[in-house]
């Protein structure tokens, strides 16, 4: 009898420690996101998936960028007067920034604020590129600058630079 | 009917120019492929070729270059695969692929500074006209090529890919990938992850 509440008793233990571990992890999660001093949410892949397969009838312009990333940030202009032109017109622009994590207060927020960036910018946090690079498109290798164009009809993966022009090019592929 | 045979040759045209650009990617290299052999001017002056590591088993070569945060992320773990796995008979050769002209801080005298700064102990080759990465197919730094010697003595492309599953902090890296792939040709069997991924810097073209 003894022995079986014994051993009643450590597997009630055992199972609250394992239902408390994920509580824990999501908590310090959602606390990332709610940085009182950062304007940016910061998501795994998981996390960022649903912005990268949404169905609402919008056309999205994802683009993969860095402030570390000099290519990236020489065509920032084409994504933002993209933004400005079409904001009104069913297209979105999101900015997924690879910047570490370390560089979010110091380097990514300051250059947001500094530039007065209008596009969302979602930093992806999540250290499996092997995984989610293959997920986001078979195609990419994994070089910055990247984007990816979706709407619910049609889906085009670009590695490469971009000016406003070629941008547009692409652009009218999905909304005409 | 007219219009019809316009579209049609505007078609064929679009199908030939967008191959035309993608010319690179199609030529490269692809696992199992035989590597030719190249020459390149070392950190040191003197010129290094694939041919100088007929001795060798194979080799890890290694598109990387100085100003690209991932590629100083990596540093220390290139340096610490080639002191593990020169004397296993895989050297690591490591190429910088980008266009100075283009991109800052790549130029060969940064390359010596950096190299002797992090002690490099193997060869910093410059792609002077980048003529050597697009034929590996490489697109960003870093970019890992790992070479094995077939019974015919020809250096045969045998992973593609990163050098492990945790750029960013290396206490963390729980798939080892360029290591596995080497300790499964030293078994005589080919690495069973021969192609991965991961974020890196574009390699900077010259215009």
């Amino acid at each position: 009898m003894i022995n079986r509440l014994i051993y009643s008793a450590l597997i009630l233990l055992f199972c609250v420690s394992c239902a408390g571990k994920p509580e824990k992890k999501e908590q310090v999660e959602i606390a990332k996101i709610s940085m009182p001093d950062s304007a940016v949410k910061v998501l795994n892949y998981e996390q960022l998936k649903p912005y990268l397969v949404k169905d609402d009838g919008k056309t999205y312009v994802v683009n993969f960028w860095a402030t570390w990333c000099k290519p990236c940030v020489e065509e920032l202009p084409a994504f933002e007067k993209l933004h400005a032109n079409f904001k009104n017109k069913n297209v979105e622009v999101l900015l997924v920034s690879l910047d570490f994590p370390k560089q979010i207060k110091d380097e990514l927020i300051p250059f947001i604020d500094k530039r007065n960036l209008a596009p969302e910018v979602i930093v992806l946090d999540d250290p499996d590129q092997n995984k989610w690079i293959n997920a986001i498109d078979k195609s990419w290798s994994g070089s910055i600058p990247a984007t990816l164009v979706y709407n619910k009809n049609k889906r085009m993966f670009f590695e490469q630079s971009f000016e406003y022009e070629s941008l547009i090019q692409e652009l009218n592929k999905f909304i005409n | 009917m007219k219009t019809l045979k316009i579209g049609s040759l505007l078609t064929v045209f679009a199908l030939l120019t967008a191959f035309t650009l993608r010319t690179t990617t199609v030529a490269s290299y692809k696992i199992g492929d035989t590597v030719a052999n190249f020459t390149l001017k070392n950190i040191d002056g003197k010129m290094v070729s694939l041919t100088d590591y007929a001795n060798k088993k194979g080799a890890i070569v290694v598109f990387t270059c100085n100003h690209c945060p991932y590629s100083k992320m990596y540093e220390d773990r290139i340096i610490a695969l080639d002191k593990k796995f020169k004397k296993l008979g895989y050297p690591v050769i490591a190429i910088n692929p980008n266009d100075p002209a283009v991109s800052n801080g790549d130029d060969f005298e940064s390359m010596k500074e950096r190299a002797s700064d992090k002690g490099f102990t193997f060869p910093y080759l410059f792609d002077e006209g980048q003529k050597v990465y697009p034929k590996f197919g490489a697109t960003r730094t870093p970019h890992v090529f790992i070479l094995n010697k077939n019974k015919k003595k020809d250096f045969v492309l045998s992973y593609i890919g990163a050098i492990d599953d945790n750029a960013r902090d290396a206490a963390s890296v729980k798939k080892r990938y360029v290591e596995s792939a080497i300790y499964d040709l030293l078994e005589n069997s080919q690495p069973r992850v021969k192609e991965t991924k991961a974020i890196g810097c574009s390699i900077k073209v010259a215009k």
